[in-house]
């Protein structure tokens, strides 16, 4: 869980992103979000001792953030910042997994580890590419993505609304907190009573905005229905994305399963 | 025929909570007009404003727009031909981009998504934000986001303009701007503010409200001269009709 | 606590896929047909609130530590289930993207742990028994607090549960659930007691946003039918998953599964063969044993192939009672509608 101001930060910082101008930014929301979900798929389903057959995967990741132009550094700090759960959990492999799994030379490997290892990379792959998905494309296109893409209209509108908000909410959370701490000296200030308060104080506002809002729809002429516009159409270079990209982490995959690659990766790690 | 008329009359309201918001009101606002709303906190303005276009229904009287009286039938209609511009843009503003914000309307009205599109434009090119279709709404200053959310008012093609607090939170390049918009934009408009100065700019007509009634109604220059009237609506003389301090003590 | 990616099989990561799905789509056509459009910006707008509201956070006393809102029950308590799971599914949504919390393939065990136990199980069946048709300000404190718990319980018990049925951690699922759990109360006390004094605030500013809800969800028949039919179609998921699980993992399907996908050519011993249904049997009744078995083990390299089994064997009691729990809740509440 990350700090408390550093969340909106993250949010306004990876909106920022997401609005630059690249090959990768043009191409068509639902193109990346279809690349996106079969490159998780096809992670996930790597054997638990996958450790080098999923390197080649890496891939894609990398060619995105080097053609979108994304920071490294913010990327790396975000998925430290995120790593303990599956790193905590992972942790108890070694120790539980001491059956010997390869040999590198005398040096024995045991599966503990090597499921300790993909954990991971498949951590470092999937987690990595949501932010790069998001740093890639706008979460409104995203929201628009999974409409067109048949989830309920409902549910993709309340996605853009609750994106909307998140900044206006924030921003009043964040004067909030620092309201109480310029009121607060030695811890006291802080406790669970004027906690509550604050975050009722939170939700009344919250509330009478939605009202205001629900005001402001009607008064445009809304009846119960949000009209969201078309798409761009979707170009072959959209198509070729998904097709090539996706060919690549399919074959990945069965070359993967294949003997000849298992004795050339023992051979090469000889 | 004349949409462009908003009378209202013997209005009362009375929020659940037994608040007594409008005891009384009348007034009747003809094409071309355009008419200040002032009044101190709490006098009653924005209730006011939210029965011009039926968000609140009256407990007692009626809202005329255009020819007809306001009921759950033609509310539709209403609330096309009212606009409304909210005093706080980010209420106003909920689509995840202003294309799509200023499109909500024209789409509810039936519009195809190019004739849609078509208003967008028109309406971001008349308050000068067209360079700013593409942004998202939480990304503009409060200037853009001012205009923007008149434009989204705009895009309807709306006979009468209502404006709540239209230059709150805006720096004065921004309000300035705001007021010379409003000053070219012809149709009727009326403007609930606590901004005098803009009012006197813009508005020919004031009226008063005070404790849910109409205190004074007449020309703009008129009322903000009357003191008396001004301190019994906890009003104040705009700056202007003010003597200035530092040219006439300077000149002493 | 969010799954993540990296400890979920794409089989268990898919089943919880399609469950969220599936329950997103029957709220969404629920919210569709009801009348009430000012409840599109109150989602949404809420939604936010509960990110807002976690950058605000308090000290716990004496621990140094501190806590924030959950959200899952609160928003249960104001919207309804229906509106409060999809309000729910999407700030899980926009937490996988952006603050990589769980990630894209966990995102339907996140939804379905932290959205369908709230929603579905601790507000309709905690929470609003609890509160009664007429609530008091200490009753809706004790129903606010357990239901908050229990559903974090659940969502926890969840975790453990996907993240064994995966079988990518090691970690055995009593093991795991022996530290999750405990930890997840100390959460759960927090979360329930911060949902408890704000409820009892809005108890106290503005009653009817709580009532409106509870009065709501209470009164058409319809949609308590639509509950039990969402539960029931849950459990046989649930079931299936179980059922999944069960026949890949001690038996010989295993071993042809791998043959076709070309898994695991290196060395490794087939853990022994076990029906489900004997190690069920077997397990069930030295269950109090147990923990103490699968601990002792630990330093033991056959440990692999026996948590293989008291896995099953504890997952298809613990599931075999969740099952007859939720028939039994559901016939229970069948007599209500006629």
């Amino acid at each position: 869980m990350a700090g408390t101001e550093s969340r909106l930060f993250d949010i306004t910082f990876l909106d920022m992103l997401a609005c630059q101008e690249s090959p990768v930014h043009r191409l068509d929301a639902r193109a990346k979000v279809l690349t996106t979900f079969i490159f998780v798929v096809v992670v996930a389903s790597f054997d638990k001792y996958a450790v080098v057959s999923l390197l080649p995967l890496f891939l894609f990741p990398l060619v995105l953030v080097v053609q979108a132009r994304l920071p490294y550094g913010f990327l790396g700090k975000r998925l430290l910042l995120v790593a303990p759960f599956a790193l905590m959990v992972g942790a108890f492999n070694p120790l539980l997994d001491q059956q010997t799994q390869l040999l590198l030379g005398t040096f024995a490997v045991t599966g503990g580890w090597l499921s300790f290892l993909s954990i991971l990379l498949r951590f470092t792959l999937t987690v990595g590419m949501a932010l790069v998905l998001i740093a890639v494309t706008s979460f409104p296109g995203i929201c628009n993505a999974i409409d067109k893409l048949g989830a309920p209209r409902v549910f993709a509108l309340q996605l853009l609304f609750l994106y909307r908000y998140i900044f206006v909410l924030g921003e009043e959370a964040r004067r909030m907190v620092r309201a109480r701490s310029l009121r607060s000296f030695h811890g006291r200030g802080n406790g669970l009573k004027v906690y509550g308060a604050l975050l009722t104080q939170l939700l009344w506002r919250t509330i009478e905005r939605a009202q205001r809002v629900h005001k402001a729809m009607l008064s445009r002429g809304f009846v119960g229905t949000v009209p969201l516009l078309q798409m761009k159409r979707f170009t072959w270079q959209d198509g070729a994305f998904v097709g090539l990209w996706c060919g690549f982490f399919i074959a990945v995959r069965i070359l993967s399963g294949s003997a000849e690659l298992q004795v050339w990766v023992a051979e090469l790690l000889k | 025929m004349s949409h462009h008329l908003v009378e209202v009359n013997e209005l009362r309201y009375t929020y659940p909570d037994g608040t007594q918001a409008l005891a009384g009101v009348d007034f009747r606002i003809t094409h071309g007009e355009a008419v200040a709303i002032v009044g101190a906190n709490g006098a009653g303005k924005s209730t006011l404003l939210q029965h011009l276009n039926g968000y609140l229904w009256p407990s007692s009287g009626q809202v005329r727009v255009g020819d007809y009286a306001l009921t759950k039938q033609n509310l539709q209609d209403a609330r096309r031909s009212v606009g409304m511009v909210f005093q706080d843009p980010d209420d106003q503003l909920f689509m995840p981009t202003v294309r799509e914000d200023v499109a909500f309307g024209p789409l509810n009205l039936g519009l195809s998504e190019e004739d849609a599109l078509q208003r967008v434009t028109t309406a971001l090119r008349q308050v000068g934000a067209l360079h700013l279709q593409d942004r998202p709404p939480h990304r503009l200053s409060s200037g853009e986001k001012r205009a923007v959310a008149i434009a989204t008012v705009l895009a309807m093609s709306p006979d009468v303009l209502v404006l709540d607090e239209p230059s709150t939170g805006l720096d004065p390049k921004s309000r300035r701007q705001l007021i010379d918009w409003l000053a070219g934009y012809r149709h009727t408009k009326i403007i609930a503010s606590h901004d005098l100065d803009l009012v006197l700019d813009l508005c020919q007509r004031t009226i008063v409200l005070s404790a849910g009634k109409v205190l004074a109604d007449g020309p703009t220059r008129e009322v903000f001269q009357d003191q008396k009237l001004l301190e019994q609506s906890r009003l104040e003389r705009p700056l202007r009709l003010q003597g200035c301090p530092v040219c006439s003590l300077a000149s002493s | 606590m969010h799954m993540a990616d990296a400890l979920l099989s794409p089989q268990v990561g898919g089943v919880f896929w399609v469950a969220a799905a599936g329950t997103i789509a029957v709220c969404s056509r629920k919210l569709k047909s009801d009348p009430d459009d000012s409840r599109i910006p109150l989602m949404g707008v809420l939604g936010a609130f509960v990110f807002a509201a976690q950058m605000i956070n308090f000290t716990i006393p004496a621990t140094g530590s501190s806590g924030h809102l959950g959200g899952g029950l609160l928003l249960a308590a104001l919207l309804g289930p229906s509106a409060a799971f999809l309000t729910i599914a999407s700030v899980l949504v926009v937490q996988a993207l952006f603050f990589a919390d769980g990630g894209l393939l966990a995102l339907g065990c996140n939804i379905f742990n932290l959205g369908f136990f709230p929603a579905f199980l601790a507000y309709p069946f905690i929470f609003k028994p609890l509160t009664g048709t007429r609530p008091s300000r200490k009753r809706l404190f004790w129903a606010s607090l357990l239901a908050a718990l229990v559903a974090l319980q659940l969502g926890s018990l969840g975790v453990v549960a996907q993240t064994s049925w995966s079988g990518i951690a090691a970690l055995p699922f009593t093991s795991f659930l022996l530290v999750m759990q405990p930890i997840h109360l100390a959460i759960g006390l927090v979360e329930g007691l911060v949902t408890a004094v704000v409820v009892g605030l809005i108890w106290n500013g503005q009653p009817e946003l709580l009532r409106l809800s509870t009065a709501r969800s209470a009164a058409p028949v319809a949609g308590r039918r639509k509950l039990v039919v969402a539960l029931l179609s849950v459990a046989v998921l649930v079931g299936g998953v179980f059922s999944w699980y069960a026949s890949a993992q001690p038996d010989g399907l295993e071993w042809s599964i791998q043959q076709v996908t070309g898994q695991e050519e290196l060395a490794h011993s087939q853990p022994p063969v076990h029906g489900l249904l004997a190690a069920l049997q077997e397990k069930l009744a030295f269950l109090p044993d147990y923990g103490f078995a699968d601990l002792s083990e630990m330093e033991d390299g056959s440990l692999q192939s026996r948590s293989g089994t008291s896995l099953s064997g504890i997952l298809g009691a613990g599931l075999t009672l969740l099952l007859a729990l939720l028939f039994g809740l559901a016939a229970r509440k069948r007599p209500h509608r006629s």
